[in-house]
């Protein structure tokens, strides 16, 4: 009985192939962006957690001394109870290339990465003559055409980097042609009863480095790549609902005959949901085909991004995780859900014997606008409410998300409000045909006129906020890498080389020197500057005492980050404990982008008193822009220093605007993606529409008006339309890109980007919106076009 | 770190093709010295390394009371291993265990090094160390180097001086120190120095701690201690209130009878060796930890020279949780005779 009855309802899919295909696509589209882009996000994630542990082995205090550290200082220390572990980094120039050698000691290092790719005998011939080397498939190959047979053993291991290899310290020592190692890694859990480590005459602690944070580093990325994934995903709900919405109405009569038959509501209502969850089920897999596809296209960008940004080494080949697919599926049964939901309670409500007229495309309601209006500006409010008071990320994306669909479910009524209003402009009779007829078919495309107006809004919305952050980050690394170049050395006494290489022909040598402290309970680092006017001139102060240069130089001030500074709530003025009996006041908050850290800036000498034995490894240099890269290079040749030791200003600026152009690429594409979708369900829409909507055209047919010319007026109409939701997605795309700088930024990162407008992004957005409804209504057209008369005068012998 | 250095610690070489027992003690490896019967040691020689052998250990257990009277165990260990027979300092590899057990915890450490660097090894005048652990000699010139030592150790929270003289002779276990292990013939060479009284502190993170007590010094090397059936071994040092000391093994087997082993040590030093099957050694209680079963009370019998005795663990949860780990805690002997004495179990899974 059931399958008789699931049949009878089937065979309505067969006779509206398009409107299946449609159902079909908009699900599929759906999950195919938003498994894509989480695809893309979780690949990332994973990337992240390998590179917590990575090969540099950042995460723990380095003990060096000025002349370098030799495997004496190691055995000598490890006599003396301390847990040292001895390691060497150094390049290995094979032709053009260059690989980053890291020897370290297996037997004594803090756990680390890199040992699980070893056997027992991997380990046996780590440890023993000629060694044996790890690295990535790339990097395995570059090593193995420069040793041959004579060579280290080289395994093959997806735990070391590109460009990267892992060896023994012994072997890195051969390999490298050095008898001093790099440095001693200091072990965090030391033993009983031992003076602290830092006390030890002749040597310095290197702070770890903190790079365990890489995950909230690029959380606004990947913030920014969700929230376009959530709107795709809403814009393909859209089309879903229409295309159920049509399904059911036009099968009231088959709905009618079979509760006629004796069948029960209950039993009805079931099979209808199960022959929607079947569908969004196919769908669902196939979107997720889809998006993994999308994933693997977009990735390598998303990872050069990545790389370049943050420098967070993500690998641009996918991995299938079935966790996403999963998630995938169950958003798109949810969204089926919610989007058949309304369908399936107007058949529970439908009477036995209703009329089996289609009526959905029929006549706006006046109290559905008026419901819309009231419910729209409701959202409205409540978003602006959100915004003023609402305190957390959760209000923030509440705040984004009432935004957004108030705006879409007042565009009908604005339309229609708008349409009336300039119903009596049009001098002709056809003139005044056409608004009426306009405002006549609003209802039946407002779904799609309101995707369409989200695609448009978001992407007016993110272009802002990623343009936004690009310029202030862009302005920002200008008054912030003031100086043209940035040397790390390896131990102090080459940092004094270097100085004294450099000092002849630069202006400034100015120390990059930092200690890690607790400030108001919480970690931060604090930097002890020099006076110099390139802090005077440069520094970007987004509030500050008036002398507050003078008073850094005497010690008499700290400057705090605007994320410390929000955290706790401390204004110009407040005092900061910064050492014991060592408290200063607040004298200026600057913007430091990308960093999840508390950073206080005071002068160098009082802080270095009250911190000592803390070696000084990085100094910014000062000197003539057109001689920066020549100076760079020399150093780099001099001192044998790896690329990113020696950092030449121009090419940090040059490497982020690439990187923010291949962010543009991936949101872009997104969002091309999106707007695809959107101009997708104006497709169906009018398509559905133009079956309908027979019984209007064929009596101003039989008045004379061609189908050609009725093909003109359904072109411009529809152009008119996208134009009209284009202009009104300006307005909600700056209030969305708002809410996403000044809320959501803040409640998530700490600091508030400044809003930057672009025009010409707009332009550019409302050639393609025309483009798109152009597209959509092409088939439409050209089916009415072909339109036999015979069709429509069939309208008024069939006049129901 | 990871488990995997202590398969090369112990010299896993590549063409094992059975890798069973302990830390693949039970392993045959060819290239390597294998001990043989009749061999005359050779002191102060043989108290150095012979890195010939595959693996060897100096291991020092003691029994120590403060001066409320509550018990404490000390335990200091070195492990030398080959990863190949060429004698050389580079070929050997170096692990150290050190631990101090109390009524109320037990505290221990590891330490690894390698040969050639000068982490780990042994010197002459005898010093066996790791890191800044050691055992050093105290023994005047003329006098056997173990007969008065200084050891100390450190670990994250604990830390120990203390210092030993001899009030016997060293003590030869098997056949003259050719100590069979299995019924199908492996073997050691083992002996041991179970006359030492000891005096010093222990740090421990309530305060220091002054100790006296007794302690035992074994010194065992081999090519395979262990049958490829051996799964592990339960094994005792007890002092006896008598003054006498017996030192006695299980090596359990997966296939046959287990294997019991031991030496009689008079107050005076005479050793009688207590043959395969001489000993009964079963276990009575059980203890759960780190997620195994242990038994930590034991009764053992020895009808030869009417004992009959309970042993139990003073702490009952020292685990060594170090990359290969095991049980090793001090016991006090009821029954029969009275006392106080170590207890090792390997293998317990």
């Amino acid at each position: 009985m059931n399958r008789v009855i699931f049949t009878a309802l089937l065979s309505h899919w067969l006779r509206h192939k398009i409107q299946f295909v449609t159902l079909f696509a908009g699900l599929a589209l759906a999950t195919a962006l938003w498994s894509g882009v989480q695809s893309i996000n979780s690949q990332a994630r994973a990337s992240y957690q390998e590179a917590a542990g990575n090969i540099g082995q950042r995460g723990h205090d380095r003990l060096v001394a000025p002349q370098g550290v030799t495997m004496g200082d190691f055995v000598s220390l490890r006599r003396k109870g301390y847990l040292v572990s001895p390691e060497i980094e150094g390049p290995l120039t094979i032709g053009s290339e260059r690989v980053q050698l890291t020897g370290f000691d297996p037997l004594t290092s803090p756990p680390r990465q890199g040992m699980a790719s070893l056997d027992e005998q991997g380990l046996l011939s780590f440890l023993s003559a000629p060694g044996l080397v790890l690295a990535s498939p790339e990097t395995a190959g570059t090593l193995s055409a420069r040793w041959g047979e004579d060579g280290p053993r080289i395994q093959v291991s997806a735990e070391v980097p590109i460009g990267q290899a892992l060896t023994d310290v012994v072997t890195a020592q051969t390999l490298l042609n050095v008898q001093h190692i790099t440095s001693l890694v200091v072990h965090p859990d030391q033993p009983f009863g031992l003076q602290p480590i830092e006390r030890i005459e002749g040597y310095a602690v290197v702070p770890a480095q903190s790079t365990g944070d890489l995950a909230q580093l690029t959380d606004s990325f990947h913030l920014n790549l969700t929230a376009v994934g959530l709107l795709s995903f809403a814009v393909g709900l859209f089309i879903v609902q229409s295309a159920i919405g049509l399904a059911f109405e036009q099968r009231r009569s088959t709905f009618r005959t079979l509760r006629a038959m004796g069948i029960g509501l209950k039993r009805l209502v079931t099979l209808l949901a199960i022959e929607l969850g079947l569908i969004a089920l196919l769908a669902g897999i196939v979107g997720i085909i889809l998006g993994y596809g999308i994933a693997a296209a977009l990735l390598p960008g998303v990872a050069g991004t990545l790389r370049g940004l943050y420098g967070a080494a993500v690998s641009g080949d996918l991995v299938f995780d079935p966790v996403w697919a999963v998630s995938g599926l169950a958003m798109t049964l949810a969204g089926a859900a919610v989007a058949g939901a309304q369908a399936l309670w107007r058949v529970v409500r439908m009477p036995i014997l209703a009329p089996a007229l289609p009526r959905a495309w029929a006549m706006s309601s006046a109290r559905t606008l008026r419901f819309q209006s009231v419910m729209g500006i409701c959202l409205v409010l409540v978003s602006g409410a959100l915004a003023a008071w609402g305190t957390g990320l959760i209000a923030g994306f509440a705040c984004l998300a009432s935004l957004l669909i108030g705006a879409a479910i007042l565009l009908p009524p604005v339309t229609n409000a708008f349409l009336s209003a300039i119903g009596t402009l049009p001098r002709s009779a056809m003139g005044q045909w056409m608004v009426a007829d306009t405002r006549q078919q609003v209802p039946a495309l407002s779904l799609a006129l309101m995707a369409l107006l989200l695609a448009l809004s978001a992407n007016v919305g993110v272009a802002t906020m990623v343009g936004s952050f690009r310029s202030t980050f862009v302005g920002w690394l200008d008054q912030r890498l003031a100086a043209e170049i940035y040397v790390t050395a390896r131990t102090p006494q080459e940092a004094d080389d270097i100085r004294r290489f450099a000092t002849p022909r630069t202006d400034a040598a100015l120390p990059i020197w930092s200690v890690e402290t607790t400030v108001l309970e919480q970690i931060v680092d604090v930097y002890g500057i020099i006076d110099h006017p390139t802090y005077r001139d440069n520094w970007p102060l987004l509030n500050a005492a008036p002398d507050v240069w003078d008073q850094i130089s005497m010690a008499q001030g700290v400057l705090a980050n605007e994320q410390f500074a929000r955290r706790n709530d401390v204004v110009i003025g407040d005092k900061l404990e910064i050492a014991p009996d060592w408290a200063l006041p607040v004298v200026g908050i600057y913007s430091d982008y990308g960093n999840p850290h508390g950073q206080l800036i005071t002068a160098l000498a009082p802080l270095e008193e009250r911190f000592p034995n803390r070696p000084k490894l990085r100094f910014a240099y000062r000197i003539d822009p057109d001689q920066a890269g020549d100076l760079a290079r020399d150093i780099r040749q001099q001192f044998d220093l790896p690329a990113s030791a020696v950092v030449n200003q121009s090419d940090v600026k040059q490497m982020s605007l690439r990187v923010f152009d291949q962010t543009f690429l991936v949101t872009g594409a997104l969002n091309v993606l999106t707007l695809g979708v959107a101009s997708f369900a104006l497709l169906t829409s009018l398509l559905t529409l133009s079956t309908m909507r027979l019984p209007q055209l064929a009596p101003v047919w039989s008045l004379g008006i061609t189908t050609k010319v009725l093909s003109k007026i359904e072109f411009w109409r529809s152009l008119a339309l996208a134009l009209f939701t284009w202009v009104l997605s300006i307005p909600v795309g700056l209030a969305l890109a708002w809410v996403l700088l000044s809320i959501v930024n803040v409640e998530a990162f700490g600091w508030k980007l400044p809003m930057y407008l672009f025009p010409a992004d707009w332009l550019r957005l409302g050639v393609l919106a025309l483009l798109a409804a152009a597209v959509a209504c092409f088939w439409p057209i050209y089916r009415l076009r072909r339109l036999p008369s015979a069709q429509l005068l069939r309208v008024f012998s069939n006049e129901r | 770190m990871n488990a995997k250095i202590l398969f090369v610690l112990l010299g896993l070489l590549p063409n094992i093709t059975i890798a069973q027992g302990f830390a693949g003690l039970g392993t045959e490896v060819s290239g390597f010295a294998v001990p043989e019967r009749g061999t005359q040691l050779d002191f102060p020689t043989d108290h150095a390394a012979h890195p010939e052998y595959r693996i060897e250990w100096w291991y020092l257990t003691g029994n120590l009371t403060d001066s409320e009277g509550a018990d404490y165990g000390v335990q200091w260990t070195l492990f030398r291993s080959a990863s190949q027979p060429t004698g050389q300092p580079e070929d050997q590899l170096w692990m150290g265990h050190a631990a101090v057990t109390t009524e109320d915890g037990h505290y221990h450490a590891e330490r690894l090094g390698r040969g050639a660097t000068g982490q780990a090894g042994i010197t002459h005048p005898l010093t066996a160390f790791i890191d800044d652990w050691s055992l050093q000699t105290m023994a005047p010139a003329d006098a056997d180097s173990l007969s008065e030592i200084a050891l100390n150790a450190r670990g994250s929270n604990f830390a120990y001086d203390l210092t030993m003289r001899a009030d016997g002779p060293l003590v030869l276990h098997g056949d003259r120190g050719y100590s069979v292990k299995s019924a199908s013939g492996q073997a050691s060479y083992y002996y041991s120095q179970p006359f030492y009284s000891v005096s010093g502190t222990l740090r421990l993170p309530d305060g220091d701690v002054d100790v006296t007590g007794s302690a035992w010094l074994d010194r065992e090397w081999s090519s395979q201690p262990l049958a490829a059936d051996q799964s592990g071994w339960d094994w005792f040092s007890l002092h006896l209130d008598s003054g006498d000391k017996m030192m006695a093994f299980r090596l359990r087997s997966t296939t046959e009878q287990d294997y019991t082993s031991g030496t009689w040590i008079t107050a005076d030093g005479t050793t009688s060796a207590i043959e395969n099957g001489a000993l009964q050694i079963s276990p009575l209680a059980q203890t759960q930890t780190h997620g195994r079963e242990v038994p930590t009370r034991w009764s053992i019998a020895y009808p030869d020279r009417q004992l009959e005795v309970t042993v139990d663990a003073i702490q009952p949860d020292a685990w060594m949780d170090t990359l290969f780990p095991y049980w090793e805690g001090p016991v006090r002997i009821t029954g029969t005779h009275a006392g106080r004495g170590y207890l090792e179990m390997t293998g317990y899974k």
